[in-house]
């Protein structure tokens, strides 16, 4: 179990009162990460530290190795070479499963929920509570009750307040809505880890609102926050620091107050570098 | 901010709906009360018409008909709600009757192990249409257009096309036939079965996990998978408990047919995905309930029975069934439709 020496921080850049999160040891991090596809080289030897109560945004242009350093940490691609540590352990997903197991849940792009199903019926899929006794062992009934009073708390957690009945269908919900049903999900079983893959995306102005809300309210319950967005006002809003990826490599990390947006871009597109930015 | 979203979310739910509007929202939560509603109207319909429909006597009939159909429809039911198909329905259940006639047939073995290797048979047939459509990938329409062929081509062989009598049978293979009642109003065991299947299947769709499953595959099958829902051995399940209810409908045919024969029931596949279909059960998967189903199966039956009461021509009930599909897919194209 060998620790895992912590990358530098620019502590300086951080805002005082949030300094706090950075004297524990990184819930999650990541070593020289290295993945090819063929003669593509997907990561190009990435390292990332996590830390509890902390929103690390990742950006980076296409194909600059975003995705697939989520991927790599939520056990959708196994990396060449590297290690991945949570709360210093070492771990080696296999499946997005197994990744899920150890505490880290992801939200899609595309959400991964069932339009025809209902909320509490979303939030507990491929989870499902049993009844106590009998009914529960032997005829396998749903405890629907509890899971659907659950439900309605972990929404409630995230100061969701446009969501109110959980029999409700998701199809029938809006953008912002299905997305914070995805949210909600996702913080009520995610206990270490939540990544958030383009959350804002295909919303509108107030929807994107509540969500970077709930994003906020993620990490004020504790847990570490992954946010992927192309949406920079997005990220320098939300962001405690900035992990920005290019051409398979991490390129600097920052923070809203270390840096503009706009030499955030500079980096990312290669236009400056960190050290001149 | 908290009391602007808290404004806007009692705005939202005061929301109106035009009439239109709120019976879409009806129709989206219980796809079966319109099939339900045109059971009310046949019933009544042919109730005015003729005076012999609403006896005892005519309702116990009309069961008797509808039990063998029904039962495949549940097995059909399984399938569509995956966003499946299953056209071999009748061939599974003709090659499941015809092996355990042949097998029981003058004593040559007892009842009960022939009714086992039959209805394992079909289970079989229905594991095989599964592992065709989960490991090789190929669409359940073309697997089981393949297996239809298969499955009849089989049975015709292996019987020769000859029926067997009930006489030859033992006791066990044609007791489902049997039937107790008050008056005139006789209910069959084989009807018994068919209501058990429709309870068993209904309480494990809608209160258990593999149900709920079922429903996500058939919806949404990438955001099952991702949702960590085990896609593949849910549609392995789904296709072999479908073999297995064929294989019942199969010992239920023997003893309403009072023998068994290759063409007992010679549109038992359309007649089984029109029962689904009427019954409100989305072909696109994911949407719809088992006792749409039973509705569905009840509707066709009782169009065949009272036309056939009035003396009127069958090919008017199958110009109604196809009526009625056509509409009960448009309406589940519109309920699809709904919005908050």
């Amino acid at each position: 179990m060998s620790r895992t020496e912590p990358l530098p921080l620019a502590l300086e850049a951080i805002p005082e009162e949030r300094r706090g999160i950075y004297d524990a040891d990184p819930v999650l991090s990541a070593r020289d990460l290295v993945i090819t596809f063929g003669r593509v080289v997907g990561l190009d030897g990435v390292s990332v530290d996590l830390y509890k109560g902390e929103v690390l945004a990742v950006i980076g242009d296409n194909g600059a190795g975003k995705s697939t350093l989520i991927k790599c940490l939520t056990g959708a691609y196994l990396p060449d070479s590297g290690r991945i540590e949570l709360e210093g352990r070492r771990v080696a997903f296999r499946r997005p499963q197994d990744a899920r197991d150890a505490g880290i849940e992801t939200v899609y792009q595309q959400l991964a929920v069932i339009p025809a199903l209902d909320i509490a019926s979303n939030l507990y899929l491929g989870r499902e509570d049993r009844r106590k006794g009998l009914l529960g062992s032997v005829f396998r009934m749903l405890d629907k009750k509890g899971m659907e009073q659950r439900a309605s708390r972990s929404v409630q957690d995230l100061g969701i307040q446009t969501i109110q009945n959980m029999g409700q269908a998701v199809e029938t919900l809006s953008g912002g809505q299905r997305q914070a049903v995805a949210v909600a999900r996702a913080a009520a079983f995610g206990s270490k880890v939540v990544v958030l893959d383009e959350p804002t995306a295909a919303l509108g102005v107030k929807e994107s609102g509540m969500v970077l809300d709930m994003v906020e309210q993620l990490r004020d319950n504790g847990l570490a926050v992954i946010l992927i967005s192309h949406n920079m006002p997005h990220v320098w809003e939300v962001a405690d620091r900035i992990h920005i990826q290019r051409l398979g490599g991490c390129a600097g990390v920052v923070t809203p107050r270390s840096h503009e947006m706009g030499d955030g871009v500079a980096i990312m597109t290669g236009a400056t570098t960190l050290e001149s930015a | 901010m908290t009391t602007t979203s808290g404004s806007a979310a009692a705005e939202f739910s005061r929301r109106q709906h035009s009439p239109l509007q709120r019976l879409q929202h009806v129709l989206h939560a219980r796809p079966w009360l319109s099939p339900l509603f045109l059971l009310f109207v046949a019933f009544v319909s042919f109730f005015i018409a003729t005076p012999t429909f609403l006896t005892p006597g005519s309702m116990g009939i009309l069961l008797q008909q509808t039990a063998v159909v029904a039962a495949l429809a549940v097995g059909q039911t399984l399938i569509v709600l995956t966003a499946g198909i299953d056209l071999s329905v009748g061939a599974v259940m003709v090659l499941s009757m015809m092996v355990m006639a042949s097998l029981a047939e003058d004593g040559g073995m007892p009842g009960i192990l022939a009714l086992l290797i039959g209805v394992g048979l079909a289970t079989l047939a229905g594991f095989v249409n599964a592992l065709l459509v989960t490991r090789i990938n190929l669409p359940p329409f073309i697997v089981t257009l393949g297996s239809l062929s298969i499955f009849t081509a089989i049975a015709l062989l292996y019987s020769g096309g000859a029926s067997i009598q009930a006489s030859h049978l033992p006791r066990l293979l044609n007791v489902l036939g049997e039937g107790f009642g008050i008056g005139a109003f006789r209910l069959t065991w084989g009807i018994v079965v068919v209501v058990l299947i429709y309870a068993v299947m209904a309480f494990v769709l809608s209160q258990t996990a593999w149900g709920r499953y079922v429903y996500a595959v058939g919806d949404d099958a990438e955001s099952a998978r991702l949702s960590g829902v085990p896609s593949r051995r849910i549609l392995l399940g789904v296709y072999t408990v479908a073999g297995l209810i064929y294989g019942l409908a199969a010992w239920i045919l023997i003893g309403r047919a009072g023998a068994a024969t290759p063409n007992a029931i010679p549109d038992a596949n359309l007649a089984s995905i029109t029962a689904v279909v009427i019954g409100g059960t989305s072909l696109f998967g994911g949407r719809g309930r088992l006792i749409g189903t039973l509705i569905g199966a009840l509707i066709v039956q009782t169009f065949a029975f009272g036309l056939s009461q009035l003396g009127v021509d069958q090919q008017w009930r199958v110009l109604a069934t196809g009526v009625l599909v056509i509409v009960a897919v448009a309406i589940d194209q519109w309920i699809r439709k709904v919005k908050a």
